[in-house]
């Protein structure tokens, strides 16, 4: 903190190029880079890292902006995947087109985001997360139960044999060859969802600064104050919830494409506690905490599921705990460590930090004064 | 005085009740148009209450209230936001995790109209009503003296800094009546004497200002006229001077009746 260094004050644009151009060129490689480092099975995780990171980003919306605590947020995924899969799959036959699937399905995942809403709009804190848990679980269930008497959903056993997503005719579901480069699928998955990650980083950073993305903030901040300021916090709530379960139900439709199967067992409260946990660690309301801690959340159990029981192998012999449950004590652990070293998340809004520096820039200009007096 | 004789704001038996408590009850006053209009009271008088009535927080249980000729019964407090009614909060209610300039641009939301599509798109609409709504804010901030970076926090701005911002919030919402909820309370003299100038420019630019304070010397100098509220009741109104000698006005401050100081807590505002 000695001296602020002057690009975080005020970025140089050259600077900025250069970073924007590295992370792009990374972001572009990564996939291949993956793949011939670590494995196939690794591109497969980045693959559902991204995806995580858009319902993170979704959440955030909700959670992060307009304040309104959702532990239910999974079922908006589930509406989307089960869209994409009753629409695209031998369930009923019907196999219609990937961009009349996806849309239909975040359409269909907004509607019940208004649904789940409309009757909790006088709900805050607590309440609405017992509500919206509530909400979370009865889509599951429904889901589970959907095959009796007529079978819509198949219950348990899940739908599989989901058409691949296919753009055009251009199937993701298998290998291509493009411009000398080989591209499996799991590749061409990856740039599908980098560019709706990016959408989604996009349409986030510009509802964050806009007059919508203000009224949600006021809510979260204030409610009784928005509303005398004259925000309607009805519709305002109402669309945070719509954005967010859209942003879900697209994510949903993109999971079920790619894994070619689901089931309600993926929709689960532990993903939705995940998803709260990756915008809660990473930085409420700040796009690049989100992100960052839906990276790390979603890669942490993977790293785990591999990396946990060859270790315990070579230092005790043999495997003490379970992966699976050691994840969800590390879970535990850094989420505590987090909340208590740094309770606005890992990398908390600019605002907030640039707000510290400035202050901080003022003491330090101070400090030096009186030092350099005294010297 | 022949335009300001119209009443912009007219109460006629208003009553609110809270369980078996009258927290108002049949209080009549009219507010003309471009005055300073003060609401004094003891503790518990019904001040707070009547405010929220005014604004929307509060549905009335009896009467009638007009604003600028309409009738507003049971509106939600953005519908009279919007035909021109702001307020400030006894208890600070800032946006405390946004900036000073934030906080002021979300008091211009109402007078604005970009919807997500503009904000995704950012057409030249949408950009043109962005750079309006900043400039105003900025200008308001300078309006009311807050001098500090706009990028502060609300919650780092000094008390007084606070009270103000709360003031360049409401103003943001181009009021016709703005409705203060003892703007100074907790200033120190020089603070006050800085508001009574605000406010007196408030009013020269043709806003209708209704008050709550306690301060008395604020009142005495600042308001046109003076309506005194106690247990719920309007007990005197008119100009300070007539009011500040009304017997009736001595005995609710002074306890000239044996009357037990009220208990209930409705001065406390719109917690939940």
């Amino acid at each position: 903190m000695r001296n602020v260094p002057d690009s975080l004050l005020h970025p140089g644009k050259r600077n900025a190029w250069l970073a924007f151009t590295a992370l792009a060129l990374v972001l572009l490689a990564l996939p291949f880079a993956t793949d011939a480092l670590l494995g196939r099975g690794w591109v497969r995780i980045a693959d559902f890292a991204l995806l995580y990171i858009m319902l993170a980003l979704g959440l955030n919306i909700v959670v992060g902006y307009a304040g309104l605590l959702d532990l239910g947020y999974v079922a908006f995924f589930a509406v989307g995947a089960y869209c994409y899969a009753l629409l695209g799959s031998p369930q009923f036959g019907l196999h219609l087109p990937f961009w009349v699937v996806l849309p239909l399905g975040a359409l269909l995942a907004c509607v019940f985001g208004v649904l789940l809403g409309a009757p909790t709009l006088r709900l805050r804190g607590d309440y609405l997360a017992i509500v919206t848990l509530g909400f979370g679980e009865i889509i599951r269930i429904f889901l589970n139960n959907l095959n009796a008497p007529a079978n819509i959903t198949n219950g348990p056993q899940g739908i599989s044999m989901i058409d691949p997503i296919r753009i055009g005719g251009f199937s993701l579901g298998s290998t291509h060859e493009l411009l000398g480069f080989t591209f499996p699928s799991v590749h061409l998955h990856y740039y599908l969802f980098l560019c709706c990650t990016l959408l989604v980083v996009f349409v986030s950073l510009r509802l964050e600064d806009s007059r919508i993305g203000r009224a949600w903030m006021a809510i979260r901040e204030d409610e009784v104050a928005a509303e005398a300021m004259g925000i309607n916090t009805r519709n305002i709530k109402l669309l945070a919830f719509a954005m967010g379960a859209t942003f879900g139900g697209a994510a949903g439709g993109l999971f079920a494409g790619f894994q070619g199967f689901v089931s309600p067992e993926s929709f689960g409260l532990t993903e939705s506690v995940m998803i709260l946990c990756m915008v809660v660690l990473g930085g409420m309301g700040h796009i690049g905490g989100v992100v960052l801690g839906g990276v790390l959340l979603a890669l942490l159990p993977e790293a785990l599921r591999n990396g946990a029981g060859p270790v315990q192998q070579a230092l005790f012999g043999k495997t003490l705990v379970d992966p699976e449950s050691l994840r969800m004590l590390l879970f535990g652990l850094a989420l505590i460590v987090v909340m208590l070293v740094r309770p606005a998340g890992l990398w908390p809004s600019v605002q907030r930090r640039r707000e510290l520096i400035a202050d901080d820039g003022v003491v330090q200009q101070e400090q030096d004064t009186v030092y350099d007096s005294s010297k | 005085m022949t335009a300001a004789n119209k009443a912009l704001l007219e109460l006629s038996g208003v009553g609110k009740h809270f369980g078996g408590l009258a927290a108002l009850s049949d209080v009549s006053l009219h507010i003309r148009r471009g005055e300073i209009y003060g609401l004094i009271g003891p503790n518990g008088a019904g001040k707070t209450t009547l405010f929220n009535v005014v604004t929307g927080l509060y549905q009335l249980d009896e009467g009638t209230f007009t604003f600028d000729g309409v009738a507003y019964a049971h509106c939600k407090p953005h519908v009279l936001a919007e035909v021109g009614i702001a307020r400030t909060f006894q208890n600070i209610r800032l946006f405390a995790n946004m900036s000073a300039l934030e906080n002021v641009m979300v008091g211009r939301h109402v007078r604005t109209r970009t919807g997500i599509w503009g904000a995704l798109t950012r057409h030249a609409a949408a950009r043109n009503e962005e750079r309006a709504i900043t400039q105003r804010a900025r200008e308001l901030l300078r309006y009311v003296g807050i001098e500090r970076p706009h990028q502060t926090l609300a919650k780092h701005l000094s008390y007084g800094e606070q009270r103000r911002l709360e003031i360049a919030r409401a103003l943001a919402t181009e009021p016709a009546l703005l409705a203060l909820d003892e703007p100074a309370a907790g200033m120190n003299a020089t603070e006050t004497e800085s508001l009574k100038a605000l406010l007196q420019t408030v009013r020269a630019s043709g806003i209708t200002v209704l008050l709550i304070e306690h301060d008395v010397k604020l009142i005495m100098g600042l308001c046109d006229r003076v309506a005194v509220l106690d247990y719920g009741k309007k007990i005197a109104e008119g100009v300070p001077e007539e009011v500040r000698r009304n017997p009736a006005v001595i005995a609710a401050y002074l306890g000239g009746e044996p009357a037990s100081p009220s208990s209930s807590g409705e001065e406390v505002g719109v917690e939940e």
